[in-house]
């Protein structure tokens, strides 16, 4: 019998015929890339292949010698017969789907991804495709997401009244990611904007890629602690409640992540305010990215899996689910192993 | 509604009491009298009765978001909050509706005795009046079971800052049986003479856990010790002629104890005690599980009258000749007791006994005595403390007893709800018997947050198998289950009912071979049971 065009290993996605996988969770020889997650984008394998974007994120997280190439969107590389291309997920800049064909069939492994155009990443694009390889870590009907602008409102008016009280803001998410939504996010003309180190370090490779991001401080140990009053502060998740913050005047703190949407993870956090903003898609936007493909089968992998391929099935979409090792926002409520998504 | 919705946002969004309290008191400082009575009876667990069945809610919410009703289940068991899953999956996102808190309140009580398909056609069309956050609190209101994360005590001291009156007087005025539908604002909260105040009760002392050892907290001759008694916490009262027995939690459960009938007779009016209400039969107290089952009877049958026979034991006196005694010394209250309880014999009534001691040494050996002597430890109170409000540290120490404790292997997980929807909170524990794992005791809680996230990565990572909401996993974590009581019981698989089973602690460096077995719970069993 032949062996699908992808198919699920321990390793990872497994194209046999290409001898290549997509986000290898094991090390590998040759690996293709969606986004520079860590999640996705692991230690130890011999090549990686990349959108141009990812591929500095990669070598800063992984190292400077490892082996990477890097692609355009739309580029196609052929391995065995087998065609290989990204195309734009939305999620986090330099994030692809993966749409792999071989005689006539093509498969899309889409990573992570979302459909909102967040005005700073390549938005989503719908490839059509006989296989859909999709995640749900929202796949519940509960995850509505608001346009970002509503969101980015509330966040702006919360940053307003925090400075008129004299307090700094500190806001958190992932150091990839949502930490350059954030700062592209908001209204800078409401006061300073730092961040802590992990993210400055993103920044700065995100800056030598030629790509423009609002200016930002760096928080370091000799800065005043006047200076962050009425100031905006954006860290990941992890750096909350250690020694890192006690340089800091009176401030409130703040979590963006999708899991923010309910109120249980809401009030777990102990934080002031929960924004609800995701780089994942809502349930109603797991549904249109499904069907814009036109495909006739759709693996899921990490999410609310089984729940949501049922609804799949039940609406007349072949669904099955596959194991993987990949997270969604986990990390940015503290859960996860830390590493994941986060740096 | 708009503004008790931002009230409750604001709430929800903080966890200072300072700010809680601020703007609770700035809430109270715009709305309206009937809004004030309402948010205050609301806050203090007096909301109307549930007017319409959660399953037909349920219903309604799903064919309303084009949702099958299974997706809208699964939805609902992973929010953890019914309220909560039919605000966020309906499609309506704008607010169309100035109704006032009390316009809906009395909205929500009108729908009781319609009938369903009225009842239907009015829910739906309040659910597309309002955007999703005042949906969720219409929902609260309808359903119920509504933590605001606001005690009464933060309520009363917002209140107590908008009315200008004594936080303490307001404590008492708050009490007791009254309703929002036939009360006023001001005759509840403003008014110094209420006229119905025969029924209310003081609020309780709480003593905290004392942790260390006893002679941190002062000198032995400055102390009175007794037995902490294992029963219901609870107040009685005779006033006018009339009985009032009151628990803890502020219910009035008069009606459970119909053997205090007599004390109307027996005692003097104005009169007010506090102590622990227990079985009691042939001059010793009964198992604490002989109460659980006669409390969770409905009715209190002749049967359980005879059985489970409950008598009161006194260890305060609040109130004596309507006079308010909480200011007076502990031991003088306890003179006062001693004296009432002789001069008005009542086989109802019996005095928690002084524990003799001279020095701390006395009352460790005692302590050790407390599982033989049916009790949960023993209770220090300081000789010249007043009677406080609520639980306040220094006067009074609660000195429990250590806990039985055996080494379980987890063979079961469950999400959470609510505050940790997303996580695998719940587990049941096994020990050994022979090569099998026999289940004897369910628990979640006792780890911390960060033990709970690596517990949960471990059942994610080694599932053996899932019936619903239920993974079972590899058997390999053992951890110290601590519990304070264990009984025969037949409905349990394992024979025994621990009460108050909790995690102790993750033994981390057991194998799971080397838990506890079948064996060794039987042995605490013919101890302790
Ligand atoms: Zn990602
Ligand atoms: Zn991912």
């Amino acid at each position: 019998m032949l062996s699908p065009l992808l198919q699920f290993t321990e390793k990872g996605i497994y194209c046999k015929r290409a001898n290549v996988y997509i986000d290898p969770w094991k090390p590998v020889d040759y690996a293709i890339i969606t986004h520079a997650h860590a999640d996705h984008s692991r230690w130890g394998n011999k090549f990686y292949l990349s959108h141009h974007l990812s591929k500095p994120i990669i070598q800063h997280r992984l190292g400077q010698d490892i082996s990477i190439e890097s692609m355009e969107y739309g580029e196609t590389r052929t391995i065995n017969g087998v065609k290989f291309s990204f195309h734009p997920a939305g999620h986090i800049i330099g994030s692809a789907q993966v749409r792999v064909e071989y005689k006539g069939e093509v498969w899309v492994a889409s990573g992570d991804y979302k459909l909102e155009d967040d005005g700073f990443c390549a938005p989503f694009e719908p490839i059509k495709c006989n296989v859909f390889i999709t995640e749900c870590t929202f796949g519940l009907p509960v995850f509505k997401w608001k346009p970002q602008e509503e969101v980015f409102a509330a966040i702006n008016a919360w940053w307003r009244q925090n400075k008129a009280d004299g307090k700094a803001t500190v806001l958190t998410g992932y150091s990839l990611g949502k930490a350059q939504r954030i700062l592209q996010g908001v209204d800078p003309s409401i006061g300073k904007i730092y961040t802590h180190g992990a993210i400055e370090k993103t920044n700065e490779v995100i800056r030598n890629m030629g790509v423009k991001l609002n200016d930002t401080i760096y928080v370091t140990p000799e800065i005043q602690k006047k200076e962050y009053e009425g100031s905006l502060i954006i860290a990941p998740p992890a750096a909350l409640g250690t020694s890192w913050q006690k340089k800091f005047p009176p401030f409130e703190v703040g979590i963006a992540s999708g899991w923010m949407n309910m109120r249980g993870p809401r009030r777990r956090q102990s934080v002031d305010r929960g924004f609800v903003l995701s780089d994942h898609a809502d349930f109603e936007s797991l549904n249109m990215a499904i069907n814009a493909t036109g495909c006739e089968k759709v693996i899921v992998t990490h999410g609310y899996t089984n729940i949501f391929s049922k609804w799949l099935n039940e609406n007349g979409i072949d669904s099955q689910v596959e194991s993987t090792e990949f997270e969604g926002e986990l990390a940015e409520v503290g859960q996860g192993k830390g590493e994941k998504e986060s740096e | 509604m708009k503004d008790f919705v931002r009230l409750f946002n604001q709430l929800d969004q903080t966890t200072k009491t300072n700010k809680k309290v601020a703007v609770l008191k700035s809430y109270f400082d715009t709305a309206t009298d009937m809004d004030k009575l309402w948010t205050i009876a609301i806050l203090s667990h007096r909301r109307p009765k549930r007017s319409v069945r959660t399953a037909l809610l349920r219903e309604w919410a799903a064919a309303e978001a084009n949702l099958p009703l299974w997706l809208f289940e699964e939805s609902y068991h992973i929010v953890g909050d019914l309220a909560e899953t039919i605000a966020l999956v309906h499609p309506n996102l704008e607010s169309k509706n100035d109704k006032s808190l009390t316009e809906w309140i009395q909205f929500i009580i009108d729908l009781k005795p319609l009938s369903d398909e009225d009842q239907k056609e009015k829910v739906r069309w309040a659910w597309n009046q309002l955007d999703e956050r005042e949906r969720f609190v219409f929902n609260k209101l309808l359903t119920g079971g509504w933590r605001v994360g606001l005690s009464q005590k933060l309520m009363t001291r917002a209140l107590a800052q908008h009315a200008e009156v004594e936080e303490n007087t307001l404590t008492h005025r708050l009490m007791g049986d009254w309703r929002a539908e036939t009360s006023d604002y001001h005759d509840l909260v403003e008014a110094t003479n209420v006229a119905d105040q025969l029924s209310k009760p003081y609020p309780f002392y709480l003593a905290y856990a004392l942790e260390g050892e006893p002679r941190e907290i002062g000198s032995p001759e400055e102390w009175l010790a007794e037995r902490k008694w294992d029963g219901i916490r609870g107040q009685i009262i005779i006033r006018d002629g009339e009985l009032f027995v009151w628990s803890r939690g502020e219910e009035l459960v008069t009606d459970k104890f119909p053997e205090f009938q007599d004390l109307t007779e027996a005692l003097p009016n104005g009169t007010v005690l506090d102590g622990e209400i227990i079985p009691f039969k042939n001059g010793k107290p009964l198992s604490f599980s002989t109460m659980q089952t006669r409390i969770s009877r409905k009715n209190v049958s002749k049967a359980i009258l005879k059985s489970a026979p409950i008598v009161m034991i006194a260890y305060d006196i609040l109130e004596l000749n309507g006079e308010d005694l909480r200011e007076k010394p502990q031991v003088e209250r306890r003179k006062l007791l001693e004296q009432l309880l002789q001069n008005h014999p009542t086989e109802k009534l019996l005095i928690s006994e002084l524990v003799d001691f001279s020095n701390w040494n006395d009352l460790v050996k005692e302590r050790l005595k407390s599982r033989e002597n049916n009790v949960e430890g023993l209770m220090l109170k300081r000789k010249d403390s007043t009677y406080k409000i609520g639980r306040k540290k220094g006067d009074w120490w609660k000195w429990k007893v250590d806990p039985l404790t055996i080494d379980a292997v987890m063979i079961y997980a469950m999400r959470g709800h609510g505050r940790r929807a997303n996580l695998y909170t719940d587990y049941t524990f096994a020990v050994w018997d022979d090569e099998k794992l026999v289940p004897f005791a369910k628990a979640y809680s006792g780890l911390t947050d960060k033990e709970i996230n690596r517990v949960d990565a471990f059942v994610k990572k080694n599932t053996v198998d899932k019936f619903g909401p239920v993974r079972s996993v590899k058997a390999e974590l053992v951890f110290e289950i601590a519990f304070e009581g264990i009984a025969k019981s037949s409905r349990h698989k394992s024979g025994v009912a621990l009460r108050f089973p909790r995690i102790h602690r993750w033994r981390e460096d057991k194998p799971a071979a080397e838990a506890n077995t079948m064996d060794d719970l039987n042995k605490i069993l013919a101890e302790f049971g």
